[in-house]
């Protein structure tokens, strides 16, 4: 089965692509190749980046790190369509603060900004990049200026981590644990039975030895002010989960065709199945792509061979074995995306052809538009 | 050994996905060839050992693992920051009951996402006391510790345990083990080396990742170049590739020759080839020029068309070991 890009990126209903995968697939890229694509279509996009390649943020304009989406200059508005595109770059620390800032008065603001549990919380924390990419998108969402939003996923090497990480730390901050050891005196530990809070005692003891009672203290407070501005972290990050379950989404997972990368793909598949997420396909990205001739691997090796038997036209034995090994190269991806797909029948598979250079200016964007869109490739 | 004479732990790191895992394993064998002990450690819980070993998950046990050449032994280690923990309570405060009840009540987990820096201090500290292990000869209990660690985005944090201290106790026990932890990483008997791809994005992140380890004065080792392909063109073929100058009759001839029909697709497939593959190749060459300006050795390993198992490491060891690397 076939994708059908443009009939997702030109249908209005449709207001939130996420782009996932596991780690050097090539979200940034294709989140960034569907954002040009759909604006050049008409659309009004705006792309959240996480990690972009240098170069590649150069191209669209993101010169300055300042969290807000920036016009990208050099759409072709060939259609007369009026389409635009604005992209970003998430910086998670600027956007916890901007959060924090948005929650409470200047004052309290900044006692939590100068905590230290905080500062490694909004810059260090496993969990945070993905809970503000969370957090921003619902943002952008709000802000009603797009009417499509096109988002990028951390480098993650779990896939699922987009998904779960949020509520995860969400869960962390508002947990019982970190009231219980940060404030045993205000009562928290009520109704946890007296083994359990003598363990605790044990454990808090201990955790100040190792931690220091300052940081404990640090975290204390940090519970305390946030306790009297947030609605809840949790709360927060179920929210935007909602979100993603909106029929106005749409996830496209992106792939290498390497066992590795598509067990991965898998693993999010199935997942974006059980709860009933929207999935618009699977991108099988960097595929060797093998010009038809008519002749088999074995043929071409032979005939390489007795070329080099004979001690003649060493350069075309070469090219010959070359052409072997990209047919060799290309029969492994197919069988790995034959697996994938019996495994998976229902998944829309789009093989995108890897280019011989990094993808890092419009043209390069556009290419891969065209590829993403590309409904007759033979591959 | 020629490069790092001292070192004993090895740390491995890279970008995701480079080959980190495959090539501090392929490390451990060539280190032990001829006869020396070593010894892979992994601590991110991911049991990648054990998948890349075909064996069951390890437990928090030193195990044998393979054999080297000329007589040597591998052994493995997954630790996770949970099991290091409970060690450390019960070495410093007798706690290896209540430590243990602690954890199923999911307060391990949460004293070291409260701190992430605690569980770092503790993983690197259980890598310095195997490398400092003395047997009942008082030899080293290995000769070589080899430590999967975690990718360049995190391993200065990771390593440089004395900023991490920035956010745990001043004093007491944990402050003395950072100290001697530190002792033994930021000094020659440890060596960092960074593996990478000749793409951009990998190269980048080795380049910027080398520049953090220095200014944090934390021992650089050597650049590993993983998965790469032979060029199947040498540099004038490639120029005349990508101008569209290879001379097609003569190409003709040797397809007739061959026992093929020069046909216009055929040709037009291995012209284009061509073109793609020299792309390729010189912008590998760039990021390898990249790479070779840092002045530090460089170990260049190809991609197994097979893909990795048992037999892959050991080829890929016998390439370190012809690169220099142990086999003394
Ligand atoms: N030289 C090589 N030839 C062929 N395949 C390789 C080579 N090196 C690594 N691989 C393959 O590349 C994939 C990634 O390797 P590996 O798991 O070692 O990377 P890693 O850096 O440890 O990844 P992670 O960041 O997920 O820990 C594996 O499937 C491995 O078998
Ligand atoms: N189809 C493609 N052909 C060639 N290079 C590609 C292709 N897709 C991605 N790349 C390159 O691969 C690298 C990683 O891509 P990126 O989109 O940053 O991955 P991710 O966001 O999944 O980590 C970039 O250098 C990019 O230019
Ligand atoms: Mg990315
Ligand atoms: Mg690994």
């Amino acid at each position: 089965m076939t994708l059908d890009i443009d009939a997702i990126l030109t249908n209005p209903d449709k207001n939130i692509i996420v782009c996932t995968g596991s780690g050097g697939v090539g979200k940034t890229t294709t989140a960034a190749a569907l954002g040009l694509r759909a604006a050049e279509l008409g659309r009004n996009v705006c792309v959240l980046t996480i990690d972009p390649a240098r170069r590649l943020a150069q191209a669209m304009g993101l010169t300055e790190l300042d969290n807000t989406p920036r016009a990208v200059v050099g759409i072709s508005n060939e259609s007369n369509s009026n389409g635009s595109l604005s992209a970003m770059m998430l910086d998670m620390k600027r956007t916890f603060d901007e959060v924090v800032e948005s929650h409470s008065d200047p004052e309290r603001a900044e006692k939590i900004l100068s905590n230290p549990f905080y500062q490694a919380l909004s810059s260090s924390f496993a969990g945070t990049q993905e809970y503000m990419a969370m957090e921003k998108l619902g943002q952008l969402r709000a802000q009603s200026q797009w009417d499509l939003i096109i988002v990028d996923t951390p480098p993650s090497r779990n896939a699922l981590d987009f998904l779960d990480a949020p509520a995860r730390l969400g869960s962390f901050l508002d947990g019982r644990l970190i009231r219980i050891i940060t404030a045993p005196a205000r009562g928290a530990g009520r109704g946890i039975g007296r083994i359990a809070a003598l363990g605790f005692g044990i454990f808090t003891n201990v955790l100040s030895k190792l931690l220091g009672a300052q940081v404990l203290a640090d975290v204390g407070n940090f519970v305390a002010d946030i306790d009297t501005t947030f609605g809840g972290f949790r709360e927060r990050a179920d929210a935007t989960y909602a979100l993603l379950k909106d029929a106005g989404t749409e996830f496209i997972v992106v792939a290498a065709p390497e066992r590795d990368a598509l067990r991965e793909a898998a693993y999010f598949v199935e997942r974006l199945n059980q709860d009933s997420m929207p999935l618009g396909g699977l991108i099988l990205n960097r595929v060797q792509e093998v010009p038809e001739t008519g002749l088999t691997q074995d043929q071409i090796l032979a005939a390489a061979q007795k070329l080099t038997a004979e001690g003649q036209g060493p350069l075309t034995a070469a090219l010959l074995e070359l052409h072997a090994q990209r047919m060799e190269i290309k029969e492994r991806q197919k069988h790995l995306a034959m697996r994938f797909t019996a495994a998976h029948p229902n998944v829309a598979v789009q093989p995108i052809p890897a280019l011989a250079q990094d993808v890092n200016d419009l043209a390069g964007l556009r290419q891969i538009g065209e590829a993403l869109a590309n409904q007759g490739i033979t591959w | 050994m020629r490069n790092w004479p001292e070192a004993t732990l090895h740390v491995v790191t890279g970008k995701g996905g480079t080959g980190k895992t495959t090539i501090a394993a392929a490390l451990a064998i060539a280190l032990a060839k001829n006869g020396h002990r070593t010894i892979l450690m992994e601590v991110e819980g991911r049991q990648g050992i054990a998948q890349l070993f075909d064996t069951p998950p390890l437990p928090y046990e030193e195990r044998k693992i393979a054999v080297a050449p000329g007589g040597g032994e591998v052994w493995a280690l997954a630790v996770d920051t949970e099991d290091a923990l409970l060690d450390y309570l019960e070495m410093f405060y007798k706690l290896r009951r209540a430590g243990s009840a602690l954890s199923k009540m999911g307060a391990v987990d949460f004293a070291t996402t409260i701190a992430p820096g605690l569980g770092d201090v503790l993983l690197t500290g259980k890598a310095c006391e195997v490398v400092k292990r003395k047997d009942k000869k008082q030899d080293n209990a290995y000769d070589y510790v080899i430590l999967d660690a975690p990718p360049t985005g995190r391993i200065t944090r990771f390593l440089n345990v004395n900023g991490e201290m920035s956010g745990l106790a001043k004093v007491g026990p944990i402050k003395s083990h950072a100290d001697s932890v530190m002792a033994v990483i930021a000094s020659d008997q440890t060596a960092i080396h960074l593996v990478t791809l000749l793409e951009e994005m990998p190269v980048q992140e080795t380049l910027d990742g080398i520049t953090e380890l220095e200014e944090n004065n934390l021992p650089v080792g050597g650049i590993f170049v993983n998965m790469t392909r032979p060029p199947q063109l040498d540099a004038a073929q490639r120029a005349m590739a990508i101008a569209g100058e290879l001379p097609q009759q003569e190409i003709e001839l040797d397809i007739s020759q061959s026992g093929l029909a020069p046909t216009p697709q055929l040709m037009e497939a291995l012209l284009s080839e061509a073109s793609d593959h020299a792309e390729r190749v010189d912008l590998e060459i760039t990021e390898l020029e990249r790479l070779t300006q840092l002045s530090r050795p460089i170990i260049v390993l190809p991609l197994l068309p097979s893909g990795i198992d048992l037999g892959g490491l050991y080829e890929l060891a016998a390439i370190m070991t012809a690169s220099g690397i142990g086999g003394e």
